[in-house]
């Protein structure tokens, strides 16, 4: 399989304008009830991940209460490629967290297939920012965890393991541990782990911030594959504009604390896209003027006014 | 190589200097025994199997408490650390109770067990319980969160999720707890066995004391520091080295 292989994203449609908001957050605000739009719901009319008004609270030191999320709804359609965008410690990780499950919404549903989150489920997988791999395991005993704690055969975990650990060209390193890799490695080991256990929905976490353009390029590649053969359903948190829109179908910008998407963007570029290509930089530029203002707010709220001047 | 050296002068001169002391002839044999003396009787009573039996039952006993403590301690440690009010209450107790010596509980172990195995299990249980225990409750405190969640994330749920993540991933934070409770066990055993007749290292110590044998007293004392030693040198220090290469942790020096 050529990672460069020309696929079209079953979503990909033929609208001459690149890049605009979605219909949905252009006529409501953010924080009222999104209506869905067709397209993000799946033939069912069920959509895959479903946000009904999730909002979070931290507790922090001095007792008061941290509003980390503010009434999130957001649908998000089997087999779609949700990008988050938005600046640091707006919540994007707790969004991720919440959709799998590790912690529950002060307020508010996560719905998989409208069925209510109780908790962790393989069917969701996270890559963590921190990325978690276990030092007590080598690479490959680490891919082949999540298989290992469904009950599935060694025969079948051993040809799964080297399976994916040859997609991110790691099959030399299956008897190392963590510690003895890289740390675009290690991200990379991470992405294997959470691929191994094939879930539904893909949840990723800033997973290629650690990665020289080259590798970067090339799991970018291998991951619109994946996506576009299995029919998976990711959300994929990045820094990265350009990342989100290279990937993309859709890209939710985050506001700064508390967290609320205060714009979605349909990104409606042919794929395989370039991250290199004017059309993405175009469309990169357009979201990254608006991050921008939640930026300085961020930093206006860290240093003062005169840090953003 | 130059730390064998080291070692080897260390050692002959201690010897050298007890063997002079000894063929000054200050003190009765019976009080100060020459080193030839200690020597004959180790060398008899590995002869006519008093010291391999006396090894093998106090051995056993050890493995059998000191499985039984790491167990009960891992428990409870983790019951304790995941419950804030026991962790408040409870912790505390744990720690003060960690001042008794475990030779006191003999007494109330004689009176549930009467002057059996089990009392003397009880004792060293109780000899090393709370150090596993502590050791447990704050290795899961320091333990990093992530891989709990990284864990229940692929789908790790209960026994699951504790042996084949929390276990682990709390192992570096409670080695040490645990090699402190070994320890502990082992003194525990030894004063247990003094105190009533049972066999063992312990009561071969008293044997030698009735029978006014101090080369045999210094005999089996020489034996407990070695079995101890060996214990934490071989088993302990290979657990350590390993963890240190799985994990890429410095070695300690
Ligand atoms: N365990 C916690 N306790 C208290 N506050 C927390 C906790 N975790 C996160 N927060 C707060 O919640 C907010 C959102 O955190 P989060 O990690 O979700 O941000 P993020 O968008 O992922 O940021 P980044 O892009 O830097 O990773 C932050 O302001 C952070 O301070
Ligand atoms: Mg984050």
């Amino acid at each position: 399989m050529t990672p460069n292989a020309a696929h079209q994203s079953p979503l990909t449609s033929d609208h001459r304008c690149p890049i605009r908001p979605a219909p949905a957050t252009r006529v409501r605000p953010s924080t009222a009830t999104l209506v869905v739009p067709l397209r993000h719901v799946n033939r069912n009319g069920i959509p895959k991940v479903s946000l009904d008004g999730i909002s979070l609270s931290y507790k922090t030191n001095d007792g008061s209460q941290l509003l980390a999320l503010d009434n999130i709804n957001l649908r998000v359609k089997a087999g779609e490629f949700l990008c988050i965008v938005g600046p640091s410690g707006c919540g994007k990780s707790t969004l991720l967290h919440l959709i799998a499950g590790l912690q529950p919404a002060t307020s508010g549903k996560v719905l998989i297939d409208d069925k209510q989150v109780e908790g962790t489920g393989t069917d969701r997988i996270l890559i963590f920012q921190e990325l978690g791999l276990f030092p007590w395991l080598t690479v490959g005993q680490n891919v082949e965890f999540g298989m290992k704690m469904k009950g599935i055969s060694k025969a079948e975990r051993n040809e799964r393991t080297d399976y994916y650990l040859r997609l991110v060209h790691l099959t030399q390193f299956k008897d190392s541990y963590s510690h003895q890799l890289s740390g675009g490695m290690r991200q990379r080991v991470a992405l294997a782990r959470a691929l191994a256990s094939e879930p539904d929905v893909l949840l990723m976490d800033e997973p290629f911030a650690a990665l020289d353009a080259q590798t970067r390029d090339l799991l970018h590649d291998e991951l619109e594959r994946i996506w576009s053969e299995t029919g998976r359903t990711i959300i994929f948190v990045t820094h990265n504009v350009r990342e989100a829109v290279r990937l993309g179908d859709r890209v939710a910008l985050f506001t700064f604390r508390p967290g609320r998407i205060k714009r979605e963007f349909v990104i409606d570029l042919p794929r395989p896209r370039q991250l290199e290509h004017v059309t993405v930089a175009k469309s990169a530029r357009e979201i990254l003027d608006h991050l921008r203002e939640e930026i300085n707010k961020s930093l206006e709220e860290q240093y003062g006014h005169e840090a953003v001047r | 190589m130059k730390r064998f050296a080291k070692h080897a002068i260390f050692y002959s001169v201690l010897v050298g200097v007890w063997l002079i002391l000894a063929k000054l002839k200050i003190w009765p044999p019976y009080v100060f025994p020459t080193p030839r003396g200690v020597l004959d009787s180790l060398w008899a009573g590995f002869a006519d199997h008093s010291f391999w039996i006396a090894i093998a039952v106090s051995m056993k006993r050890m493995l059998i408490g000191y499985s039984l403590s790491v167990v009960l301690g891992m428990v409870l440690g983790l019951g304790v650390a995941s419950n804030k009010f026991l962790e408040e209450t409870m912790g505390g107790l744990l720690v003060s109770l960690q001042s008794l010596p475990s030779i006191c509980w003999l007494p109330l172990a004689v009176l549930w067990f009467g002057l059996t195995e089990k009392a003397i299990l009880f004792v060293v249980v109780m000899g090393s319980l709370l150090s596993v225990t502590i050791a447990m409750e704050t290795g899961r405190q320091q333990m990093p969160k992530i891989y709990g969640m990284a864990g229940r994330n692929l789908g790790a749920h209960g026994l699951k999720l504790f042996w084949y993540v929390l276990l682990p991933a709390s192992l570096p934070y409670i080695l040490s707890g645990l090699k402190q409770g070994w320890a502990f066990a082992w003194r525990s055993l030894i004063s247990g066995e003094m105190i009533f007749v049972s066999l063992g290292l312990g009561q071969l110590l008293m044997m030698g004391r009735d029978l006014n044998d101090m080369s045999q007293v210094i005999a089996v004392m020489i034996l407990i520091v070695v079995i101890g030693y060996l214990v934490d040198g071989l088993v302990f220090k290979t657990i350590e080295r390993r963890l240190q290469h799985k994990w890429g942790l410095a070695p300690a020096t």
